[in-house]
């Protein structure tokens, strides 16, 4: 089955509609496709997040994304794989990251996208800080992203 | 060999990435940053954790036991928060 992959990171914003219709214009073999969005929220706890700045290694990012993308297309039937990450400064509201998988059947989609995030928060070289009334501060890795990344190596 | 850091160990160490050339002696990841942090204030600071410390081989993620001979660029980073 043909299964073409896209990997971008970039300043821009995306558009969801428009990814999805590049994954499925023309073609008939798909039955499921799942949107995952990661949005850049206020509340962090207690403090109230006003910008987000995201920072990322070049030429790394891109290959472990690929690592992650090639390890889902083999463990699941998919048909399409769309992973975009924004890198710069962003408001609460805006876009971060986008995860689309394509497959026959929704099972598939649903597994390789939740895959592919809890790889993408704890593996690929992405970085954020956050500027809150508190301060700037760098954001800390949480235990409970390798623990949801983990789950996946188990048997 | 070239080396990159990222994020606060960037802002620490007070620059992106420089060209170093360590001593012969100094064979796997963790000799490195043993080293490092023997350059100075700024490096001390930024690797007064080296257990915290992620390092990258050619883009690649690697234990502090792998050795860097052979290795064009290396780069040290915190855990990662993208997503």
């Amino acid at each position: 089955m043909t299964c073409p992959v896209t990997i971008r990171i970039q300043e821009g914003d995306f558009d969801i509609a428009r990814e999805i219709a590049l994954l499925t214009d023309s073609r008939t073999d798909i039955g499921a496709v799942v949107s995952f969005s990661g949005i850049c929220r206020a509340d962090e706890d207690s403090a109230k997040i006003s910008a987000l700045t995201l920072e990322h290694y070049p030429g790394m990012a891109e290959e472990e994304i690929r690592r992650h993308v090639d390890e889902a297309t083999s463990r699941w039937p998919l048909n399409g794989v769309t992973v975009i990450h924004r890198v710069g400064r962003f408001m609460p509201g805006q876009n971060i990251v986008l995860v689309l998988t394509a497959s026959q059947h929704r099972q598939a989609a649903f597994q390789a996208a939740e895959f592919l995030m809890d790889y993408l928060k704890t593996s690929a070289p992405f970085w954020k800080k956050e500027e809150s009334a508190a301060g700037t501060g760098w954001v800390e890795a949480q235990a409970r992203d390798d623990e949801a990344a983990a789950r996946w190596t188990k048997s | 060999m070239k080396v990159k850091y990222f994020a606060w160990v960037r802002e620490r160490v007070g620059k992106a990435e420089e060209t170093i050339e360590p001593p012969p002696n100094v064979r796997t990841v963790e000799e490195l940053i043993a080293w490092l942090s023997g350059q100075g204030e700024a490096y001390a600071h930024a690797f007064e954790k080296p257990r915290v410390i992620r390092t990258a081989i050619d883009h690649a993620h690697v234990k502090s036991d792998a050795a860097i001979a052979g290795a064009r660029e290396i780069a040290f980073f915190p855990p990662m928060t993208g997503g």
